[in-house]
């Protein structure tokens, strides 16, 4: 799951500047067959600070595609979503956006 | 129990005797196991070197402890190795920090809990240790059962007929162990109360 701001098609000069449209790391949560569905979409909220509606959206993607990019931004930034979604037990790697 | 409400701004809940030691036997476990961990990397010179608390480069492998502390790439060993070295210690302290918060809010011998919004924070990450370390050990996969309907064959935890589907563990009952109905009971329980609490929090 890539989120839109994903394309590289449309020019974003501003969105680029600040980074989220250049963004060259993302972190992505793997489903497991532990973590509950409401427990995920609160850590997203909570976490990551996605409203309630992407939270779930992406918790589903989780679920049905086994995977999904839930923020991008930096190295540094992405690391600090990985600690933070696998402090509490999400199953959270990060990659280089290529 | 009675699990998990809102009232007047914190998280009410209400356990016996027997479920408090339970839980905070099995928070003190998965504890354990991560001071194992942290204790494993310590006899790194580079440690006694530099009085930096370096994590180790490589993934644990009690596969318990490794679902708690998992790689940080997916595919990039090199990339892994670097992030655990440099940031498992905090994750080890931040998930005993949880679990710490826990055990000091569960009041022993039994009662009420009454959690503001940072101590439930701490119990649902703890809860959800105890969780993962208990799904490993059960061999909770969605990959063994294909009979399951969904990857998250828990996820409502409370409803669920204690005499339903086995998930998952049906395809591998052939190596049956004694021990696994009680852990399984156990497990669904803990489902439970993490999704009481999860609910109120949401809500």
């Amino acid at each position: 799951m890539r989120s839109a701001s994903g394309g590289t098609t449309v020019e974003e000069p501003v969105a680029e500047l600040t980074g989220t449209a250049a963004a060259p790391w993302v972190t992505i949560v793997w489903n497991d067959p532990v973590n509950l569905m409401s427990y995920v979409t609160l850590m997203f909220q909570r976490l990551l600070g996605h409203p309630r509606p992407k939270a779930e959206s992406l918790m589903l993607d989780v679920h049905h595609k086994g995977r999904a990019t839930v923020s991008s931004g930096t190295r540094e930034q992405m690391e600090a979503d990985v600690v933070k979604l696998q402090t509490a037990g999400l199953w959270a790697t990060m990659a280089q956006d290529r | 129990m009675r699990p998990f409400r809102r009232r007047l701004g914190r998280y009410v809940a209400t356990f016996t005797a027997p479920e408090a030691s339970l839980v905070s036997d099995l928070v003190d476990q998965v504890r354990h196991l991560l001071a194992e961990r942290r204790s494993d990397g310590s006899d790194d010179p580079l440690v006694a070197l530099t009085g930096v608390a370096w994590g180790p480069t490589r993934s644990p492998q009690d596969a318990a402890v490794a679902r708690l502390l998992p790689d940080f790439s997916a595919e990039d060993p090199d990339l892994s190795a670097v992030m655990r070295s440099l940031r498992e210690p905090e994750l080890i302290a931040a998930k005993d920090q949880a679990a710490v918060a826990l055990l000091d809010s569960l009041p022993r011998g039994g009662g009420t809990v009454r959690l503001d919004d940072a101590t439930a924070q701490a119990w649902i990450t703890a809860l959800n240790d105890v969780r993962l370390a208990l799904g490993v050990r059960l061999e909770i996969t969605e990959d063994g059962d294909a009979d399951l309907p969904g990857p998250h064959p828990d996820a409502p935890a409370a409803p669920r007929d204690p005499d339903g589907p086995v998930d998952g563990l049906d395809g591998s009952g052939e190596d049956e162990d004694p021990s696994r109905a009680p852990m399984l009971a156990t497990y669904r329980w803990l489902s439970a109360v993490q999704d009481s609490l999860v609910t109120a929090l949401l809500h």
